[in-house]
């Protein structure tokens, strides 16, 4: 199982407590862990990624095994200890204020 | 025994008050969507029970939800509350998709509008600022974006289809108001039900008179020096806000970024009817229930200025259709306050006696029980306030 972290607004929505816990088919990648979290949880389409272009939200950021992942592209594979659930994929919100 | 409802959005939740007819002592219930900006939240006029609102984050994108039963539960349309508490059978959640249409059959090709410097700039969604539920049926309503554009839903909320033709009308001449290129007021005519009226910064006043399929400004009259170097532009004016009395449906009243203006022909023409207000700046606009030459506007001191001359927080009230108009203070401060009051924040319910409320960006709520006549704090400490609206209940 892959594990999602997801901003407290987030969890708030998709009205879920801690870590997300997902399935997801074939190779682990930034677009296959969105794409599940996605369908496990269809209220967080649009909160992510962009409706239209698929693209991350300019505020937000991809974090995992103390890596910034936000710019890598969306079908390379996640590190391994994500794809094996030892570590979790984190969504960020950008920091904003003093 | 009747009572009222009012919704107010913030920048940090909404609060929904509620009073019984007295409207002397409130119960506030809120913060809803702790955090988020809601811009707007507006009961159906078919069914005061059904509320929509505007929930939006720089970070997450938009969000709509959903109550049906009167502000008490939330819910994004498309998703029943019980369906989310489950791991089986979410619905797939579309509440949120306001995707301009581009189909070659339907829709208008997503061109430029016009930037804060006079270059051209890509359209693109932001958030809804405006919800407006239909006149008749609870499931209609519609969504006034930014960046500018009329979206409407017919299934409660769940899908939202732009209707194009509006961004078509001149679209690329359109600019950025200082707060965003919004589309702020959808007035809906209840003599013809075909007839739409809405007011975007800056681009002015359109009008369809087929439901939204065709469009076209209505400006004629407005002059708007300090933006627009032709004095008979057709669009471009940043209209602030228009109201209408449900009863004299041809009348408007339009609260410009400078001046208040009157149409007596349903927009075709314009007139200035600022008369002696100490300043003609402002956002808010607003028609007594039972009187419709009777208007309310909160004059800010100027477009650099946000806040009411000499720190005087004074509504003023037109019993002439404007051009006179006297201020009213009882309850309101006199000195040292400089809030603002923005262009949603208005609203009146239907009493016998008609109530007026406000809300301040420095997080208060006031309401009037007299038409303006004394005035009292329902809350002192909100968010700054973003939108208010009134439901008055049977």
């Amino acid at each position: 199982m892959i594990r999602v972290v997801l901003p407290a607004h987030l969890r708030t929505l998709a009205r879920v407590g801690g870590e997300v816990q997902l399935h997801v088919e074939g190779a682990v990648t930034q677009r296959s862990v969105l794409d599940a979290l996605e369908a496990r949880y269809p209220m967080l389409k649009g909160t992510v990624r962009d409706h239209v272009t698929q693209k991350r939200r300019p505020f937000l950021r991809f974090f995992a095994c103390e890596q910034d992942l936000s710019h890598d592209p969306p079908d390379a594979p996640l590190p391994d200890a994500v794809a094996m659930g030892a570590e979790p994929f984190l969504i960020v919100g950008a920091l904003a204020g003093g | 025994m009747s009572g009222v409802r009012i919704l107010v959005g913030t920048r940090k939740g909404a609060f929904v008050l509620t009073s019984d007819g007295k409207r002397e002592r409130w119960d506030v219930s809120g913060p809803h969507f702790a955090g988020w900006e809601i811009y707007h939240l507006k009961g159906s006029p078919a069914d005061p029970n059904r509320i929509y609102a505007s929930q939006t984050s720089g970070w997450f994108g938009q969000i709509i939800q959903r109550s049906d039963d009167g502000g008490k539960t939330w819910f994004p349309p498309g998703s029943k509350p019980d369906e989310l508490a489950t791991p089986q059978g979410m619905p797939k959640g579309e509440s949120n998709k306001f995707v301009y249409d581009t189909s070659p059959k339907t829709g208008k090709p997503l061109t430029t509008h016009q930037w804060y410097d006079g270059t051209q700039h890509p359209w693109e969604f932001k958030r809804v600022w405006h919800l407006e539920p239909s006149l008749t049926d609870p499931d209609t309503v519609y969504a006034g974006v930014e960046d500018a554009a009329l979206f409407r839903s017919t299934d409660g909320g769940q899908t939202w289809q732009e209707l194009p033709e509006l961004r078509g009308v001149k679209g690329h001449v359109w600019q950025p108001g200082a707060g965003g290129m919004g589309l702020h007021t959808i007035v809906l005519d209840p003599s013809l039900p075909e007839r739409i009226f809405i007011a975007i910064s800056a681009a002015g006043v359109f009008r369809s008179d087929d439901a939204g399929r065709t469009w076209r400004p209505v400006n004629r009259g407005l002059k708007s020096p300090y933006a627009l170097p032709d004095p008979d532009a057709e669009v471009g004016h940043c209209v602030h806000r228009i109201a209408m009395h449900p009863s004299r449906p041809r009348v408007l009243f339009m609260q410009k970024h400078w001046d208040v203006m009157r149409s007596d022909d349903a927009g075709e023409s314009w007139q200035e009817v600022s008369g002696n207000l100490p300043t003609d700046f402002g956002f808010a606009i607003d028609v007594h229930a039972h009187e419709p030459d009777t208007i309310y506007v909160v004059p800010i001191k100027s477009d650099s200025e946000h806040y009411p001359p000499e720190g005087k927080l004074r509504v003023y009230r037109s019993r002439t259709g404007g051009n006179e108009w006297e201020p009213l203070t009882k309850g309101l401060p006199q000195s040292d306050c400089y809030v603002n009051v923005l262009r949603d924040a208005t609203a009146v319910d239907s009493l016998d006696s008609c109530g007026v409320y406000f809300g301040t960006t420095g997080g208060q709520v006031y309401a009037s029980a007299n038409a303006g006549d004394k005035w009292a704090p329902i809350v002192r400490d909100l968010p700054p306030v973003l939108s208010v609206e009134v439901q008055t209940l049977p």
